[in-house]
C-alpha cells in the first residue's frame, strides 16, 4: 500500500504540466524532445538548401537560382547545419539521456535547459527566416571580412547577431551538462565507473567552453566594427582581416570535435550492447577523448594554409594536424576491439556504426592528407575538401546520431521502429552518400573551387557533377524515409519490451515507457554495466529498493553526489515548471533581434522583460532555504539540503560560466597583441591613451571591491550579517568607481575608436572589463537584498559564495586589462 | 622513380574513366595534369598518399567487417589492449611521420636561386591586374591574361584592394591568397609550354564563380617577344570615341591615357583569348554583349551597361577595341 502511495507521490512530483501549459515543462526528458526534434527539422531545412545547391550545379551555366540566391543559400547551408543542428544535437541528445545514464531524475538546472531551448528555438527561426526575405547572410559561413564588413547587407548581422543568441543557448547546456556528469551521478558510480558517453559529454561540454567564447569575442568585435565603425578589421585604418580568420578557427576547428565526440560517445554505448560485452579499451578510450579535444586547439591554423604563413608556422601545424589522427584511431580500434571480443547481434543500429565507421575513416584518411600543407595548397576551397568534410561529417556525426536514434527510440517513446524500413533507410543513405561525395574528390583535384553559383560548360566537370547532384536526391530519399519511419512508429509503431535490447547501463532499468520520474529509486552503483552485473536489480527497483523513492515533501529532487567518488552530498530540489526560462529567453532573443535592425526602443522594451525575469527566476527557484537541514534518503542515510561553496551545483555552474567568460575576454587581449605583432608602430605614436593612471585607479578599486566582496561573505559566516552588509553596499561603490576609472582612460584622453584599430582595441576591452565589473555591482546589490528579505543567511550563503567566486575572475580580467591597456605602452 | 611511375599510372587511369573522356578536351585547371615543377610534386604526393589511404582503408574496414562476421575470436582481454596499442598507436605513429618528413620536404624553399621573372597581381572583384617588373625596371602592366617564360622561376607578389582573394594555377601549383593590406609571395616553374587556366579560389562576393584568367607558358624567347609587344603603347588611330563615351575614365590606354586605374588595362585588348577575366571569347560579339549588359555576363560587375549608346556608336567602339592588337 505505502509502496504505491510513494510511486503516486513520486508521479504526482513529476507529472508534466498539460495543454497548453505544456510549453512551461522544463524536465529534462520533454525539454531533450523538444530539443531533438527541433535539431532535426532545422536539420531537414539545411538539407533542402543542400539540395537546392545540388540542383544549381546538377548541369553547367544553370540559372535556377541567382548568383545573389545562391551565395545565400550555401551560407545558410553550412551556418544551419553548424549551429543549428550538429552542435545541438548533441545538447539536445545528452539533455535527453544523460541524466537516465547516470541514474539522475534530472539535470541540476532543468530551467536553464529550458531557456536554453527556447533561445536556440527563436535564435534559429529567425537565422533561417531570413532567407524567405532575401536577407540571409551572404558571405560564407565563415564571414571573412571585408567581405561581410563592408559589402554585406543586414544578412551578416543577422548571422553575428543571431549565432551570438544561440550560441548563449550552447554555453547554457554546456555548464548544464558538465555540472550534470560531475555531480550528479548515481550514489558508488565513481568517476571511472561512468559510461562512456558520460566522459564524451564532459569533454565535449568543456571544449564548448573555450571554443565558442573566442567567436563570441569575434562576434563582439565585429558587430563593433558593424555597428560603430571600429575598424578592427579594416587594413586602411590599422585593422586585419586575419585576426577574424584565427578567431573564428580557434573557434571553428575545435567545433569539428565538438560534434565528432559525442557522436563517437554514442557508439560507445551502442557497440557494447550488441557485442554483449563491455566496452574493451575504457582507459585508452577515456585517455583518447581527453587528448583529442586538447589536441583540437592546436590545429586552427590549417584552415589557413594559403594565407601566406612562414614555413616554421606551416610545419607545426601539419604536424598536429596529423597527431590528432591517433587518439582518434585509438577510438576506433577500441570499437573494433570490442566487436571482435564479443558475439555481434545484427541490428539497424549496428549497421549505421558500421557505416559510420566506413564513412568517417575515409574522412580521416582524406583529413591525414589535407594536413600536408603542401597538398592542402592545391585542394584548400575546391570542392575535394567540401568531399573531406562531408564525409567527416556524416561519418562522424550523422550515422552515429542515426544509429543512436535507432538505438534510443524504444527508451524515448515506448515503441519500436521497423527494421526492414530501417535497412533500407540505411542502404539509400549510405549509398546515395558516397555516390555523390565520392566523386566530388575528383571534381576538386580536376579544378573546381567551392562556393561558386555555376561553372563553364567546357570545364570536364559536368558529367561528376550530375552524378553528384542525382546521388544527393537518392541520399535525401534515405533520410526522409528515417524521418517518415520515426514518425510512423511514433504514432502506431509496436511497444518495446523493457530493456528492449538487453543493454547494460542504467537508462534500460526504467520499466517501457520510462514514467515521469524516470527510475522508482536510484540505485547505489558498483560496476560499469550495472544490469548485466546485478540481475536482481530491476527487482529491487522496482520495489522502491533505493534512494529517493518517494516524495513525501512534494517536491522534485534528485541527488548531488561528489565529483570523483560519487558519495551523496545533498538532495537537490530542482525546479519544477515555469514559464519564466522562456519569458527570459523571449526578452533576451528580442534584445538581439531587434538590435539587427537598430530598433533601439524595442531593444529596450526586451531588455525590460528579459532582467526582471531573469531576476524573479533567480530570487525565486535558487538557493531556498530548505525547511529541515536534512533529510533520509533511503537505506537509513541522511543527506543535507542545502549546500554552498565549492560542493554546490551553483558554485560549479558559475566557476564554469565563468572559465568560458574568461576565455572570450582572453581572445579580445590577444586580439590586442595580435595587432602588436603586424604593427611596427603599436601602440602608434599619435596615440596620447589612455595613459597608465586611469588604469591603475581602476585596478586599485577593482581590488578593493573584491576584498570587500570576500570579506563581507566571511564576515557574513561569522554572523556578522550588519558588517557584511556595509561590505557589499561599498563594494558596489567601489566597483562603480573602478569600471568608471576604466572608462575614463580612454575618454578623457580623447581616444576616437573610429579612427584607427589600437584606439578601438583599447576601448573594446575596456568595455567589456567595464560591464563585467558592472554586473559584478548588480551582483553585490542582490546579495544585499537577499540579506535583507532573510533570503541569505550566515547558514545558508551559496549565493555570496558564488558571487565572490564571480568577483575571483573579475578580479583578474581587471587586473589584465589595466596592465594591458596601462601597463604595456609604458613598457614599449 | 617508384612514385613517378605511381603519378603516370594514376593519370593513366584517370583518363581512362568514362566521364572523363567524354567531354574530350584536355583538362587545362587540373591539379592531376601537372606543367610545372611544384605541381608535378604535388599530383605525385597526392597518388602516394592516395593508393596508402585506399590500403588503409580497406584493411581497417576488413578487420571491422571479420570483427562482426568472423569465426575466430580472440579469448583474452589482453588482446584488446595489444590490438589498440599496435593498431592504434604504434602504426598510425609511423606512417605519419614518414608523411609529414616526405609531404614538408616539399614546402617552398625560398633560400637560393634569384626568380628570373617578377610579377604583381592584383585581385579584384572580380578580375586580375598584372604588372611585369624587366630587368631595366621598367613596369609592363595587363589584365586577365597571364604569360610565363618556360623551365623559369617566376615569383608572384599577390595584393588585393577589396576583399580576400586567393590565386590558383591548378597546373602550375598550389593557391595563395590576396589580402588587402598584406602582399603574399608565390613561385611557380611551369616545364610545359600550352594554354592554361587560372581561377580565384576564395569565396570573394557575387561573382566570385566568374573570376577566372589565362595562362599561357611559352619558350623565352617567345615570351620575350610579348613582353616587348605589350610594353609598346597602343596603336589606335583615333581614341576619341573611346573617351567620348568614358571608357577612359576607368581604363588606361598607353600611350593615350594612363588615367583608368579602375579597371583592366585595355593597350593591347585584341592581343587577349578572352574577356571580362575568363568569362567570354574576345570576338566582336561578345565584346558587344558585355559593353551593353554586364550586369547579365557577370552580376555585380563594376563595369556600367551602355545599352544607351548609338548602335554605329558601339560598333565604332567594338571596332576600334578588335584593333588593339
Amino acid at each position: 500500500m505505502t509502496e504505491d502511495a510513494a510511486r503516486e507521490r513520486l508521479e504526482q512530483v513529476w507529472r508534466s504540466p498539460t495543454g497548453w501549459r505544456s510549453l512551461s515543462d522544463v524536465n529534462n526528458s520533454v525539454v531533450g524532445r523538444w530539443y531533438l526534434v527541433t535539431a532535426f527539422a532545422f536539420f531537414l531545412f539545411a538539407g533542402v538548401l543542400g539540395l537546392i545547391i545540388r540542383a544549381q550545379l546538377a548541369v553547367p551555366e544553370n540559372d535556377l537560382v541567382s548568383a545573389a540566391t545562391y551565395n545565400q543559400v550555401f551560407t545558410l547551408h553550412g551556418t544551419v547545419m553548424m549551429f543549428l543542428f550538429a552542435v545541438p544535437i548533441f545538447e539536445a541528445v545528452a539533455i535527453l539521456i544523460l541524466p537516465a545514464m547516470m541514474g539522475a531524475r534530472d539535470l541540476p538546472f532543468p530551467r536553464l535547459s529550458a531557456f536554453g531551448f527556447w533561445c536556440f528555438l527563436i535564435g534559429g527561426v529567425f537565422v533561417c527566416g531570413s532567407i524567405f526575405f532575401g536577407a540571409a547572410p551572404d558571405a560564407g559561413w565563415f564571414m571573412y571580412p571585408p567581405l561581410s564588413t563592408e559589402q554585406s547587407g543586414i544578412g551578416a548581422d543577422i548571422w553575428l547577431l543571431g549565432l551570438s543568441f544561440i550560441e548563449v543557448a550552447s554555453i547554457a547546456a554546456a555548464v548544464e551538462l558538465i555540472v550534470g556528469v560531475l555531480k550528479c551521478r548515481a550514489p558508488g558510480m565513481h568517476i571511472n565507473l561512468t559510461p562512456l558517453y558520460g566522459w564524451y559529454v564532459l569533454v565535449v561540454g568543456a571544449m564548448i567552453l573555450f571554443a565558442f567564447p573566442p567567436l563570441i569575442a569575434g562576434d563582439f568585435l565585429f558587430e563593433l566594427e558593424r555597428a560603430l565603425d571600429w575598424p578592427f578589421f579594416d587594413v586602411a585604418r590599422g585593422g586585419d582581416p586575419v585576426l577574424w580568420q584565427h578567431l573564428f578557427w580557434i573557434f571553428g576547428h575545435p567545433e569539428v570535435y565538438i560534434i565528432f565526440l559525442p557522436s563517437i560517445g554514442l557508439l560507445a554505448m551502442i557497440v557494447p550492447t550488441f557485442s554483449g560485452r563491455p566496452m574493451a579499451g575504457y582507459s585508452w578510450i577515456v585517455l583518447s577523448a581527453l587528448g583529442t579535444g586538447f589536441l583540437s586547439f592546436g590545429l586552427w591554423v590549417h584552415h589557413m594554409y594559403t594565407t601566406g604563413l612562414p614555413a616554421v608556422s606551416l610545419g607545426f601545424f601539419s604536424a598536429a594536424s596529423e597527431a590528432v589522427a591517433i587518439p582518434t584511431g585509438i577510438q576506433i580500434f577500441a570499437l573494433i576491439a570490442t566487436v571482435m571480443l564479443g558475439r555481434t547481434r545484427r541490428t539497424v543500429p549496428m549497421l549505421f556504426s558500421l557505416g559510420a565507421l566506413a564513412t568517417f575513416i575515409a574522412g580521416g584518411l582524406t583529413g591525414v592528407m589535407i594536413a600536408v600543407a603542401p597538398f592542402d595548397f592545391q585542394v584548400h576551397d575546391t570542392y575535394f575538401i567540401v568531399a573531406h568534410l562531408h564525409y567527416t561529417l556524416i561519418g562522424g556525426m550523422l550515422f552515429p546520431v542515426l544509429a543512436g536514434v535507432w538505438y534510443f527510440f524504444p527508451f524515448v517513446t515506448g515503441r519500436q521502429l521497423r527494421r526492414r524500413v530501417g535497412i533500407w533507410s540505411f542502404w539509400l543513405s549510405f549509398l546515395g552518400f558516397n555516390a555523390a561525395f565520392l566523386p566530388m574528390h575528383l571534381t576538386g583535384l580536376l579544378g573546381m573551387p567551392r562556393r561558386v553559383f555555376t561553372y563553364a560548360a567546357g570545364s570536364g566537370w559536368a558529367e561528376l557533377n550530375l552524378m553528384s547532384t542525382v546521388a544527393a536526391f537518392v541520399l535525401a530519399a534515405g533520410i526522409g524515409l528515417f524521418v517518415w519511419d520515426c514518425v510512423w512508429s511514433f504514432l502506431r509503431g509496436p511497444s518495446a519490451p523493457r530493456n528492449l535490447w538487453q543493454a547494460g547501463t542504467l537508462e534500460w532499468l526504467s520499466p517501457s515507457p520510462v514514467p515521469s520520474y524516470g527510475l522508482r529509486a536510484i540505485p547505489q552503483i558498483e560496476s560499469r554495466y550495472p544490469l548485466w552485473d546485478t540481475p536482481d536489480l530491476p527487482d529491487r527497483i522496482d520495489k522502491g529498493q533505493g534512494y529517493l523513492a518517494d516524495a513525501p515533501e512534494g517536491l522534485r529532487e534528485t541527488l548531488v553526489t561528489t565529483v570523483l567518488d560519487a558519495q551523496p552530498q545533498q538532495v537537490l530540489r530542482v525546479q519544477g515548471p515555469s514559464w519564466l526560462p522562456a519569458l527570459a529567453a523571449v526578452g533576451l532573443g528580442g534584445l538581439f533581434i531587434f538590435a539587427t535592425f537598430k530598433w533601439w526602443l524595442a531593444v529596450a522594451a526586451s531588455a525590460f522583460v528579459f532582467l526582471p525575469a531573469l531576476f524573479v527566476w533567480l530570487w525565486t527557484g535558487t538557493a531556498i532555504i530548505p525547511e529541515k537541514p536534512d533529510k533520509d534518503i533511503g537505506g537509513g542515510r541522511r543527506v543535507g539540503l542545502y549546500l554552498s561553496g565549492s560542493r554546490s551545483t551553483g558554485w560549479w555552474a558559475m566557476f564554469i560560466t565563468m572559465t568560458g567568460d574568461l576565455t572570450a575576454f582572453l581572445s579580445l587581449i590577444f586580439g590586442y597583441y595580435f595587432f602588436w605583432t603586424i604593427h611596427e608602430d603599436f601602440p602608434p605614436q599619435w596615440a596620447t591613451g589612455p595613459g597608465w593612471v586611469w588604469p591603475l585607479a581602476a585596478a586599485c578599486l577593482a581590488l578593493l571591491a573584491w576584498g570587500a566582496t570576500c570579506a563581507a561573505r566571511s564576515s557574513n559566516a561569522k554572523g556578522r550579517v550588519p558588517l557584511a552588509r556595509g561590505l557589499l553596499l561599498a563594494g558596489m561603490v567601489l566597483s562603480l568607481l573602478s569600471a568608471a576609472a576604466l572608462l575614463a582612460g580612454p575618454w578623457l584622453t580623447g581616444l576616437d575608436p573610429t579612427r584607427h584599430a589600437y584606439p578601438a582595441i583599447v576601448w573594446a576591452i575596456a568595455l567589456w572589463t567595464a560591464l563585467h565589473l558592472g554586473t559584478g555591482t548588480v551582483m553585490q546589490g542582490y546579495c544585499l537584498l537577499r540579506s535583507w528579505f532573510g533570503k541569505m543567511t550566515p547558514a545558508h550563503d551559496a549565493d555570496i559564495h558564488n558571487v565572490t567566486l564571480y568577483w575571483h575572475f573579475a578580479l583578474f580580467s581587471a587586473l589584465v586589462t589595466a596592465a594591458t591597456l596601462g601597463g604595456f605602452p609604458v613598457l614599449t | 622513380m617508384l612514385v613517378g611511375r605511381i603519378h603516370r599510372a594514376g593519370t593513366a587511369c584517370l583518363l581512362s574513366i568514362p566521364t572523363l573522356s567524354l567531354t574530350g578536351c584536355v583538362p587545362d585547371q587540373s591539379a592531376l595534369h601537372p606543367a610545372s615543377v611544384e605541381a608535378q610534386q604535388v599530383a605525385t604526393l597526392f597518388w602516394v598518399m592516395a593508393i596508402a589511404g585506399g590500403v588503409i582503408w580497406a584493411v581497417v574496414m576488413a578487420t571491422a567487417i571479420y570483427a562482426v562476421v568472423g569465426r575466430w575470436r580472440p579469448t583474452s582481454e589482453r588482446f584488446a589492449d595489444r590490438f589498440i596499442l599496435w593498431a592504434g598507436v604504434v602504426f598510425p605513429t609511423i606512417v605519419l611521420a614518414t608523411l609529414l618528413t616526405y609531404g614538408l620536404g616539399l614546402l617552398p624553399s625560398w633560400t637560393g636561386t634569384q626568380p628570373a621573372l617578377r610579377v604583381t597581381v592584383e585581385a579584384r572583384q572580380f578580375w586580375w591586374r598584372i604588372t611585369y617588373e624587366r630587368p631595366d625596371g621598367t613596369r609592363v602592366e595587363t589584365a586577365n591574361e597571364l604569360h610565363l617564360p618556360l623551365d623559369q622561376v617566376t615569383e608572384f607578389a599577390l595584393i588585393s584592394p577589396d576583399v580576400i582573394h586567393s590565386f590558383w594555377i591548378p597546373v602550375l601549383g598550389g593557391k595563395l591568397d590576396a589580402i588587402p593590406g598584406r602582399t603574399n609571395h608565390l613561385r611557380l616553374t611551369p616545364n610545359t609550354t600550352g594554354r592554361f587556366r587560372g581561377v580565384c579560389a576564395e569565396f570573394c562576393g557575387l561573382s566570385h564563380a566568374l573570376m577566372a584568367f589565362d595562362v599561357v607558358v611559352q619558350t623565352r624567347g617567345d615570351f620575350d617577344d610579348w613582353l616587348s609587344r605589350q610594353a609598346a603603347p597602343a596603336r589606335i588611330p583615333d581614341a576619341a570615341p573611346l573617351r567620348a563615351a568614358g571608357c577612359l575614365a576607368c581604363h588606361s590606354l598607353r600611350g593615350v591615357s594612363d588615367a583608368g586605374r579602375i579597371g583592366p588595362d585595355l593597350t593591347h585588348l585584341a592581343s587577349r583569348k578572352t574577356i571580362a577575366a575568363g568569362m567570354l571569347p574576345n570576338t566582336p560579339e561578345a565584346l558587344g554583349t558585355w559593353l551593353t549588359d554586364p550586369e547579365a555576363v557577370k552580376p555585380g560587375a563594376t563595369m556600367p551597361g551602355y545599352a544607351m549608346l548609338p548602335a554605329a556608336e558601339l560598333d565604332r567602339i567594338i571596332t576600334l577595341l578588335g584593333e588593339l592588337e
